[in-house]
């Protein structure tokens, strides 16, 4: 193991390949240090890894290596067991030094207007510490192009930067954009279940959850899809990030679909934001119809296709590809089931799916006419050319900003910038009315530009 | 609210008159992965264990009896649960992630079936070792912790060689069961026993220890399993 990938991490003794007599000289020359792996405070413990308080996800273990019975950590399990008489090992040592590139940019598209602000911005901040800006964008206005420059700056200054993204499909599209882009820098793509883990990328491309091996590591934190689950709902990742990020880095913050929390913040002049409101080539958002289908919960129960979608298979353009959305993974051999009848080669894909992978790529390559989905495929993924239909809409799950970022889905390409979103209900939701109403706000800031 | 250990959903929990009476038995796993869980009823081969329709014997226990080293070491085997791949997630998850509180979730049935099965508690309970390395690794011994249900005196009588250190679960039936005895005796028992596994699978691991313990002198070897 190159000592190297130990700089900025926090680890546990066991994903630390080296010998305890190297770990010993590493701990006397102080570039590394230990902290307690669970802390104890009165009246709750704190796993330092994964940040967590929560009273269930600590239990109870008789451990055999120090012979008492202590807590251990649950919410780790998923990246490595963490034991109450561990130590964590945490670099201290000196920062990361990366090879100087006077030109590491080799992307050769250009912007538009609206794309250049956004990215002057981003790279005024990125050459400035302890700044924080917001991109407010929609959904295809070209998110990852405008932050070429930003980051093309932080390379030439030698810093390290971190993409946090929150969904494993995004980081392994946007690695190899951004590998492309800059093919002399060391970038790394980590998601549950990576293969590559050299531990010394200068670029980080992440899901938020990978995080939790960081330590004061980087200059440029960018947060992408900043509304989404998980980490908008979950605390303890926001801890994460703040610990990943030196105390004077900077941070983005990527969105197309703010929350109130946010949008409190820029009313009040706390967050500054620049504003993307039209798509990178120029046409509008495609708005999204609505249809009513009063009686769909019990045609659903019954397993009966609902006419609307026999008539949108009927009348849309045969070469077209579409995505079908529905709210639950058990609808998923449901909707196989009823949709057999039709001339429609289709697959579906869900989280926990093993073929995950494989199935969002062969639809890309157009193996497919029609993907069934769950919100997984709500955001981040690049499909050229497609519609896009939400069946029962009204459910929970599809709450504004993923109505929006699915709408978003449709009509990416500058061939072809229209595409159909189609949304069967039963009886609007406020998720619906407000969506829409966000989308033609939306369209209507673009149109006055 | 409380996550499903199998899951990680929220569990949602009903309120009848059982549970608006008398406190609530805590629970573990969600309803649907609680009907996952397949345990082993009445129809049973006699010697192993395994779940079967009818008949004495499955084909592998005729195999074992007609050996000559093994043949008359292990009385019988009894086990809670078959295998499926719900099963494989669920000790995985306990094991090799080391999620050690999962034992709350075989609890019960272990309790219950042990009781069926060897109702009668004069034996000693011998758990089926690991290596020190492993166990270091591990923090816990799973059959070790399967055994402190059982309420029976539990004797650590053996150990596990160091040599043999490669994952059982690694291993072809043909090269588990050319294998050498990995375990040593190290202390004397005289007494009848129940050995205590994780899990049954072609038997080697069990009629090894049995081999030990029954040449010693004990009078009568079954062994206890959380699968077979």
């Amino acid at each position: 193991m190159n000592p190297k990938s130990l700089k900025g991490k926090l680890l546990l003794r066991n994903e630390i390949n080296l010998s305890d007599e190297s770990i010993q000289q590493l701990l006397q020359s102080n570039q590394l240090t230990t902290i307690p792996a669970i802390t104890k405070h009165t009246f709750h413990y704190q796993c330092n890894r994964c940040m967590t308080t929560k009273r269930e996800h600590f239990a109870m273990i008789p451990c055999a290596r120090c012979h008492t019975t202590h807590p251990y950590c649950r919410n780790c399990l998923r990246t490595g067991r963490v034991l109450f008489c561990e130590k964590l090992y945490l670099w201290a040592g000196h920062d990361a030094a990366w090879p100087e590139q006077l030109n590491p940019c080799h992307w050769e598209g250009s912007l538009t207007r609206h794309q250049l602000q956004a990215a002057e911005a981003i790279q005024k901040a990125a050459t400035l510490t302890g700044q924080e800006l917001l991109i407010w964008a929609v959904c295809g206005a070209g998110k990852t192009e405008m932050l070429f420059p930003g980051i093309t700056t932080a390379i030439k200054e030698g810093k390290s930067i971190c993409l946090a993204t929150p969904r494993a499909d995004v980081v392994r599209e946007l690695y190899p954009r951004f590998q492309e882009a800059f093919p002399n820098t060391e970038i790394e793509a980590l998601y549950g279940g990576t293969e590559e883990r050299t531990g010394t990328g200068q670029l980080v491309i992440a899901t938020t959850h990978q995080l939790i091996r960081y330590h004061q590591a980087f200059d440029l934190m960018i947060i992408d899809e900043l509304d989404a689950f998980p980490y908008h709902t979950d605390k303890d990742l926001h801890k994460l990030s703040q610990r990943a990020k030196k105390s004077h880095a900077t941070t983005i913050y990527l969105t197309a679909t703010p929350r109130k929390k946010e949008q409190r913040r820029i009313e009040a002049n706390q967050l500054p934001v620049i504003f993307v409101p039209i798509r990178f080539h120029g046409h509008p958002l495609p708005v999204p119809k609505l249809q009513l289908d009063i009686s769909l919960q019990k045609k659903l129960k019954q397993s009966k296709l609902p006419e609307s979608i026999t008539t949108f298979i009927q009348s849309r353009a045969p070469k077209r590809q579409f995505l079908l959305f529905v709210p639950t993974v058990e609808m998923l051999p449901q909707m196989e089931e009823m949709l057999k009848g039709f001339s429609l080669t289709f697959t579906t894909v869900h989280a926990e799916d093993p073929e995950r992978k494989e199935k969002v790529n062969a639809y890309r390559n157009q193996e497919y006419d029609l993907l069934i989905t769950t919100t997984i495929l709500e955001r981040g993924v690049t499909f050229p050319s497609i519609d896009v239909v939400i069946l029962d809409a009204g459910h929970e799950v599809f709450d504004e900003a993923a109505i929006v970022q699915i709408a978003g889905r449709a009509g990416r390409s500058p061939q072809d910038p229209t595409g159909e979103v189609l949304l069967i209900h039963q009886g609007k939701t406020n998720a619906i009315v407000n969506a829409v109403r966000q989308i033609k706000q939306m369209n209507e800031k673009g149109s006055k530009l | 609210m409380k996550e499903c250990y199998a899951c990680q959903k929220g569990i949602q929990l009903d309120i009848t008159w059982s549970n608006f009476l008398l406190p609530p038995v805590e629970r573990f796993l969600c309803e649907e992965c609680e009907e996952k869980l397949e345990l082993i009823g009445e129809g049973i081969c006699e010697k192993c264990g395994r779940k079967m329709e009818a008949g004495d014997l499955c084909s592998d226990c005729v195999t074992w009896d007609k050996d000559v080293t093994y043949g008359k070491v292990l009385s019988k085997n009894r086990a809670v649960f078959t295998y499926t791949p719900f099963m494989q997630e669920l000790v995985a998850m306990w094991k090799f992630r080391g999620d050690y509180q999962m034992i709350e979730v075989f609890r019960p049935s272990i309790e219950k079936v042990f009781r069926r099965h060897f109702p009668k508690g004069k034996a000693k309970i011998v758990p089926i070792p690991l290596t020190e390395e492993r166990l270091y690794e591990r923090a816990f011994n799973q059959a070790e912790a399967i055994a402190q249900l059982l309420e029976l005196p539990i004797e650590n009588a053996l150990a596990r060689k160091a040599a043999s250190s490669e994952k059982q679960s690694k291993k072809t039936r043909k090269e588990r069961i050319q294998s050498e005895n990995p375990f040593i005796l190290t202390k004397s028992l005289n007494s009848p026993v129940i050995l205590v596994d994780d899990i049954y699978t072609t038997g080697m691991t069990i009629h090894h220890a049995a081999k030990l313990l029954k040449d010693d002198g004990c009078s009568q070897v079954d062994s206890f399993t959380l699968i077979r």
